[in-house]
């Protein structure tokens, strides 16, 4: 007789009430591919993640395309604006004509077409002002996206997920022209991290609130950080100091905005070349969002999300920055004083692959 | 691109047509970001139909459109969100003849979205001969790379040879299998071939049995089925012959086992119950006939989960299982199968046949899942990466349609950052002077003119190496061999005739010092081939029995079975030479071995060379790659997939001037 190694073994599966924890056939077989690239464990944390996303653009739009086909449990989309033309041009939620459009909000219209994408994730559209709401009302989900609001908005959202006791990830994303930035705050987050062949290092990484990161001296960060991220802190701050609406820029406002470029720059004591004007000038254009870029920061957001729910891989911390000027895809981590870095806690063997041959 | 020409393009990209060859993964997010970027007049050509697996990234697709094209599809689904722009769908083959050098000609630019190196050096072929630039690109799980291709101007797709597909050598596959992928290709390649496909094929299921007076002539007996035999009396033969027998005769060749473990035959009665696992109502279970790709011998068996290891017996009985159900419910297939990933049945049967020889092997089982992706060469895919790729296609798009000739640049997108970026981009190199397909470098071919066939030659070195489809074949102006369909029928004979001489034979004389002009007129791409006589070659290392020159592909992992390889689902690999400049990045990812179940993690690890600077001081990304100079990351296991992205000289910076860029002509 032939030992069988397992055939005796009773069938566990069922006695430690798995159910409603395991994949479903139907999941598995729509999630074949994805879960050859992250596993099975990371696809059982993904169906059960709430996602909530304020300000739906062209780059909101590619990101909650990515994360609902990657099968998250929930996703809730806030913005009560209606139809229009700016609106629908680099978004393909939105139906190409008013008429179309039954008087619903930019959030209802594009939770009509996620749904479709894959019918196992439950999609909603919410109406009211992001700002009206709670803590508990944040508390209710594992992530924020963050778009289309203005740095108070974004720094006051933030600071709701910060005060909450459970983990909320929040992310804020913004494309101009034909340059985009992500920003992401984890506050503390733990992951392991495989180093060379054999060792595995638990790693810790602290993030600052976005209010932190943009409180860091200019002067102290190094000298090869991108432009952009000085760039995007001029343009913010004319929008703010005069309450335009995010995006609402233009040519016209350029000389503005380098005025204010001169004075950030000499209040951080650095050199002005260290934002240059035709930068400025790109981002002032006024031609909204460049679909190519909508397309690069919403996949890259959308892995990092599904990198952070998933506890699988390492997080970028804590800028993202493209610009199809240079075409590169750069992070940068602004942190204010020694929050920075990220501590080792246990570097410890966790798996050693013997090589033969 | 500069600032003031984002705004001029507009009207270029209004009125330019492009052709995107592909609506899978890419081509899906490449479509959906052409139209959104004001694209107005776009061809898409993709043969395939649409997929369940497809439904978690090619998002134009739902549940209800599996079975249809996906270039129709893809088109409507975008036309409602763009409804006043031109998408033609092509569901056809690119290499269909009349996607011709003059097909190509009518556009702008073309945009690969492909999912295989013989679709992409056709259509690259294609672009060369049209003179239309061509943005290629590829991914695989996290990593992807868009490369852009003007004529004259960068390299073609072809200037670097790309990785051959993994080969194994057929003794390990037959007799000494080490490894679960071993066992894989033995139960697909050879013993499903066997017992499901075209008997008249060659296949060596047997050959290394020691016992020689078991000629083939027996085991050909073995195999059929006999008349009247009972179904499961059957395919408990074929269980003790395969499993039992076969190991048998391979302990017998002892010299084999000298410093191996040997093997242990296994036959059903020992891994079965007593005869019939009963007929438990397994065909109402299974439905109606004429659902085949859902017949499956684990829902007869009551058994759900593909992610399962299974034990022997259970195996056991799917092997058993799965042979009846074909039998029975797909005997009109029988003949005809080659091994289909999305054929369940075929799935289940070849994951169980791997499984039982691993056993007799002691080589750790896998589930269905992973069995499937090794079978089936599954490519990980996801939709961020996809989409990531398709929005750095349509930006090279545009500055081709800008002629930006200075600012094309080949893009890397990365999985973990290098020197802080996720994105990278890199100058792309000049042409290859000595490529055969842009260059037209003549090539040498090292043969036995006395013994090798025209036959030999055509497969071998103009299909197989050279990749031409429809190839003509002269000496002179002597016509050797030519494919067509408006040939006359003498020719027709005479060209078969020609097939199987010698080369030194044939009507007009090759031998060493002969030229040989192929051609292929579809391609347009003709070479030349400097034929050199030689007498012998070393069947492990040459086993071709003849040598191409003057365009090499790199060293083959294995030899034997063209199986297991990243390169073929249409990924990533790019190629440059690695020492043409001092700045070196190579990114090697080596999948883990399946040891551990499921969680297939995929890393990759980048090395780069000195000068590459990491900009200090202010990245809290823990460099585990401070070992600078080379660059290896091998993991745990040589033989899994590898993917190599090598070779970035001149890696752009453009906020450094000191970079070394490379110029182009």
């Amino acid at each position: 007789m032939v030992e069988d190694s397992k055939g005796d073994l009773p069938q566990f599966g069922l006695q430690l009430g798995m159910e409603g924890e395991e994949l479903t056939e139907q999941e598995t077989a729509l999630y074949d591919r994805q879960i050859r690239v992250w596993g099975l464990d990371a696809q059982r944390r993904l169906t059960r993640a709430s996602i909530l996303v304020s300000g739906v653009n062209g780059t909101t739009a590619e990101f909650c395309k990515n994360i609902v086909l990657a099968g998250v449990g929930t996703l809730t989309l806030v913005d009560d604006r209606e139809f229009s033309e700016e609106a629908l041009s680099a978004n393909f939620l939105i139906p190409p004509e008013k008429s179309l459009c039954d008087g619903k909000t930019l959030a209802e219209l594009c939770s009509d077409s996620l749904k479709d994408f894959n019918p196992m994730v439950h999609v909603s559209a919410l109406k009211g002002d992001i700002l009206s709401f709670k803590e508990d009302f944040f508390s209710k989900f594992d992530v924020v996206v963050v778009s289309c609001c203005n740095l108070s908005v974004k720094k006051l959202i933030n600071e709701k997920c910060r005060s909450i006791s459970k983990r909320v990830a929040f992310y804020s994303v913004d494309c101009r022209d034909s340059c985009g930035e992500i920003f992401v705050d984890l506050q503390s987050y733990k992951y392991t991290k495989k180093k060379k062949l054999d060792e595995a290092v638990e790693c810790e990484l602290h993030y600052p609130s976005l209010e932190q990161a943009l409180a860091a001296p200019w002067k102290k960060l190094p000298k090869k950080m991108s432009k952009l991220y000085f760039a995007m802190r001029v343009i913010e701050l004319f929008e703010e100091i005069e309450n335009r609406r995010p995006g609402g820029i233009s040519f016209t406002d350029l000389p503005a905005v380098l005025k204010i470029k001169k004075e950030l720059c000499e209040a951080q004591s650095i050199d002005e070349y260290q934002v240059p004007d035709d930068l400025l000038e790109r981002l002032v254009s006024g031609h909204g969002e460049f679909p190519p870029v909508c397309a690069i920061l919403g996949g890259i957001l959308g892995q990092e999300v599904i990198k952070a729910v998933s506890s699988k891989g390492e997080p970028l911390k804590n800028f993202f920055f493209f610009d199809v000027f240079n075409g590169k895809g750069v992070i940068e981590d602004v942190s204010n004083g020694n929050a920075s870095s990220n501590f080792p806690i246990t570097p410890n063997l966790v798996e050693h692959f013997q090589l033969i041959d | 691109m500069a600032p003031k020409q984002l705004s001029s393009a507009k009207e270029l990209i209004r009125r330019a047509k492009v052709l995107m060859v592909g609506a899978g993964g890419i081509g899906c997010e490449l479509l959906k970001t052409l139209a959104l970027s004001g694209f107005e007049d776009i061809h898409i050509i993709d043969m395939d139909t649409i997929e369940v697996s497809n439904l978690n990234r090619q998002f134009l697709f739902r549940q209800s459109h599996v079975g249809q094209s996906k270039a129709k599809v893809a088109r409507d689904a975008v036309l409602r969100f763009r409804p006043n722009i031109n998408i033609t769908p092509h569901h056809d083959n690119v290499k269909d003849p009349h996607f011709n050098v003059d097909f190509f000609k009518q556009f702008s630019v073309v945009l690969n979205g492909l999912d295989n190196l013989d679709a992409r050096r056709h259509v690259n072929r294609l672009c060369l001969a049209a003179e239309v630039p061509l943005v290629e690109s590829g991914t695989t799980g996290f990593l992807g790379q868009v490369t852009v291709h003007v004529k004259g101007k960068t390299e073609c797709y072809e200037c670097q040879p790309k990785p051959a597909p993994k080969k194994y050598p057929v003794c390990t596959i037959t007799s000494t299998p080490s490894k679960f992928i071993h066992c894989i290709v033995w139960a697909k390649e050879l013993l499903f071939a066997k017992l499901f496909g075209d008997k008249t094929q060659d296949n060596d299921l047997n050959v290394h049995s020691s016992d020689t007076s078991s000629s083939s002539e027996n085991l050909e007996d073995v195999f059929e089925r006999k008349k009247d035999e009972d179904i499961e009396d059957y395919g408990r033969r074929i269980f003790d012959h395969v499993f039992g027998y076969n190991i048998e005769m391979a302990l017998s060749n002892e010299d084999t086992w000298k410093n191996r473990d040997r093997p242990r035959p296994i036959y059903s009665k020992d891994t079965l119950p007593g005869k019939s696992i009963k007929h438990n109502g397994n065909i109402s279970k299974n439905g109606s006939t004429d659902d085949t790709p859902s017949l499956s011998a684990m829902t007869s068996l009551g058994m759900r989960s593909p992610q399962d290891v299974w034990s022997l017996m259970e195996n056991s009985k799917v092997f058993i299982e799965a042979l009846k159900l074909f039998f029975t419910r797909r005997e009109k297939d029988i003949g005809s199968l080659t091994f289909d990933k999305d054929d369940q049945l075929a799935v289940e049967f070849v994951t169980a046949a791997a499984n039982i020889r691993a056993s007799s092997f002691g080589i750790p089982l896998h589930s269905l899942f992973e069995a499937k992706g090794m079978a089936g060469n599954i490519v990980h895919a996801v939709a961020t990466t996809n989409a990531v790729i398709a929005g750095l296609i349509v930006i090279e798009a545009i500055k081709v349609l800008q002629n930006e000739t200075e600012n094309y640049r080949m893009t890397y997108c990365l999985e973990y950052p290098n020197r802080n970026m996720l994105l990278m981009p890199v100058e792309p190199y000049e042409p290859n002077k000595s490529c055969y397909v842009c260059s037209k470098t003549p090539l040498s071919l090292e043969i036995n003119t006395h013994r090798s066939k025209l036959r030999d030659f055509v497969e071998k070195i103009v299909k197989a190496k050279l990749g031409m489809h429809s190839p003509i074949i002269m000496h002179g102006s002597a016509l050797l061999y030519e494919v067509g369909d408006d040939l006359e029928e003498d020719m027709v004979v005479n060209y078969a005739a020609n097939l199987e001489k010698v080369l030194y034979e044939l009507p007009s004389q090759v031998s060493g010092g002969t030229t040989l002009t192929v051609e292929d007129m579809q391609q347009e791409l003709v070479c030349s081939v400097n034929i050199k006589h030689r007498d012998e070659f070393d069947e492990e290392k040459e086993p071709d029995g003849m040598v191409l020159e003057g365009w090499s592909q790199p060293p083959p992992e294995e030899k034997k079975e063209a199986n297991h390889t990243v390169s073929n689902a249409g990924t990533s690999i790019s190629g440059g030479p690695v020492s043409k400049s001092s700045e070196v990045v190579e990114i090697i990812t080596v999948e883990e071995e399946l040891e551990a179940a499921p969680p297939k993690k995929r890393k990759l690890t980048t090395i780069i060379d000195q000068g590459a600077a990491s900009p200090g001081g202010y990245s809290s990304i823990p460099n585990d790659t401070d070992n600078r100079g080379k660059v290896q990351v091998v993991d745990d296991d040589d033989e899994e997939d590898m993917v190599m992205l090598d070779g970035a000289p001149g890696v752009f910076d453009g906020d450094s001037d000191t970079s070394k860029k490379r110029k182009l002509v």
